[in-house]
């Protein structure tokens, strides 16, 4: 019973991980890029739903607060998302001129890193370094259920818009042919923003949802989850959405597993060791598309 | 194939006038010189190929028309507009479809998915129909594997495919980039007359080809590249008798 209910916690808690994952993810599909600034938006979104949970007005309708608040800080970490590309990654597609070389890899992977440090530090400087309590706006024993069913429906959404939709398929066509893309008419500095606001989005509710469940708010929060979302989109193949999906239940059931044992602070040891497991077996991940890369 | 854009104008030239000038281009890249100052035009409704060895600048000069790669000096004009400014994002709205060397498909979506981005430019349902069933009168292979992925296909059919799609978009003006590379002779015969059959139903077509016979069977004019400047130009019927064409390029 105990490891059955620590499944179930464990698949809640990793279905917030893919939320985050899918952003990761959706970004290396288009742009071979990983970017690492993504567990700051999710950080920044946190915060973000924070003070607009706030200031929609927590005690006159917790619940109209919490929706509205939610709504509007996914927004606004759409927007840093697309920021973010805008500023640092744009301008350094545009100079390698769609050529591809080792620069146009390392250069934006370098950048990505200096991205999510800086958003790390705007943070302490904004918000200050200290633990923030999130408000408990739902009972703690539904706040599983929900993180699970708000996370189910966004990823049935997410299906539809890759799958469903004009959006999509540019997205999906971008993904392997930018210049072919483009000769179809497709803007594809368009489709890579609404990647990127997107995955913020997406990025921000898991952020939310995240502090739902463990109530608190800090900028350094980004670090652990992040590495645990990175984590889960290579453990399922990165590049693949339904890889993200299962890496990221994968690793919330590890993580809830590991606490019934003496282990617990073991938790991120042991998925780390997954992860090598699993590259060892299979080095494209477990639902990644083997084969060679074309350059 | 005679369905109109849906909400573009057919081109103002009239048949036999000039659709497409090309003025002196020059386009360098990488240090390189690869076009030094060519000039051709098309006339509306014709098939105009251009032929030359490896590495002489067609692939270059399409891609430049496409507006893929910048123009050092020269003016490109289409239908009494500068190409100059446009991008290649745009490039489709004003009626030219590039179909590029290596066809360009997207392996990773479907036959019918590669259809429709090739509607990007209008997105109407009724058009994206009924110019399916027009392709797929051209190329029945298509029609039978509309839902396949189109990574699937072979090289033929992919090529088939990228001309489908670039149909999808309903053109005035077909930039082909050697259709036949790569591909099995049945089917190479089978691209051609399809290609002729584009032109008969009013879409102009600049042809590049290095399979020179080909070329300058089915086109009516041609004009011949080497390094960058263009040799010789003419009709194709007087070209393929030239002793010159006939030792450079058919093999005696």
């Amino acid at each position: 019973m105990k490891i059955l209910n620590a499944i179930i916690a464990g698949v809640a808690q990793g279905s917030m991980i893919a939320l985050v994952s899918l952003g990761y993810t959706m970004v290396y599909g288009i742009l071979k890029l990983i970017n690492f600034a993504h567990s700051e938006v999710f950080m920044m979104g946190a915060f973000f739903g924070l003070f607009l949970t706030v200031g929609f007005g927590l005690d006159t309708s917790p619940m109209f607060a919490g929706v509205a608040g939610t709504l509007a800080a996914m927004v606004l970490a759409g927007l840093l998302g697309a920021l973010v590309e805008k500023v640092a990654y744009a301008p350094l597609r545009a100079r390698s001129g769609g050529r591809s070389n080792t620069n146009t890899r390392i250069t934006p992977l370098v950048t990505a890193l200096g991205m999510s440090v800086l958003l790390q530090n705007l943070a302490q400087l904004l918000f200050t370094a200290r633990y923030r309590s999130y408000p408990q706006l739902l009972p703690i024993e539904n706040a599983r259920t929900i993180v699970f069913v708000v996370a189910v429906v966004v990823m049935i959404a997410l299906q539809f818009l890759v799958y469903g939709t004009w959006f999509g398929k540019a997205m999906r066509a971008v993904s392997v042919n930018v210049e072919a893309a483009r000769l179809m008419g497709i803007r594809t500095g368009r489709v890579i923003s609404m990647t990127f606001v997107t995955g913020s989005m997406l990025a921000a509710l898991g952020g939310i949802l995240y502090c739902l469940s463990q109530s608190q708010v800090y900028p350094t929060m980004g670090v652990v989850i992040g590495t645990r979302s990175f984590v889960a989109a290579v453990i399922g193949g990165i590049g693949s959405i339904p890889g993200a999906v299962l890496g990221g239940v994968l690793i919330g059931v590890i993580g809830e597993l590991t606490k019934l044992t003496p282990y617990s602070g073991l938790q991120d040891v042991i998925i780390f060791t997954v992860l090598i497991v699993v590259l060892l077996v299979r080095p494209s991940g477990l639902l990644g598309k083997a084969g060679i890369e074309k350059v | 194939m005679k369905i109109e854009h849906p909400n573009r104008p057919a081109p103002k030239a009239e048949a036999g006038t000039p659709l497409l000038t090309v003025d002196n281009l020059a386009v360098s890249y990488g240090g390189i010189k690869a076009l030094k100052g060519i000039s051709l035009n098309v006339n509306r409704g014709e098939i105009v190929a251009m032929i030359g060895a490896n590495g002489a600048g067609k692939t270059t000069t399409l891609k430049t028309i496409a507006r893929l790669l910048p123009i050092s000096s020269g003016k490109i004009n289409y239908d009494g507009r500068d190409l100059g400014p446009v991008s290649a994002e745009s490039l489709v709205e004003y009626g030219v479809s590039l179909v590029p060397e290596g066809r360009g498909i997207f392996p990773n979506l479907t036959v019918r998915e590669n259809l429709e981005l090739g509607a990007w430019n209008h997105k109407s349902k009724s058009v994206i129909v009924e110019t399916e069933m027009e392709v797929v009168r051209l190329f029945p292979r298509i029609g039978e594997r509309v839902k396949q992925v189109a990574g699937t296909l072979s090289g033929g059919e992919q090529q088939m495919l990228a001309i489908a799609r670039a149909l999808m978009a309903r053109p005035a003006m077909l930039l082909l980039d050697e259709p036949s590379l790569g591909i099995a002779p049945r089917l190479v015969a089978d691209i051609f007359e399809a290609v002729a059959r584009i032109a008969e139903a009013g879409t102009t077509i600049l042809l590049v080809e290095q399979n020179t016979r080909l070329a300058l069977k089915y086109s009516r004019r041609a004009y011949v590249l080497r390094t960058g400047e263009i040799a010789m130009s003419g009709n194709s019927k007087d070209l393929a008798d030239n002793e010159e064409i006939k030792a450079a390029y058919l093999g005696g």
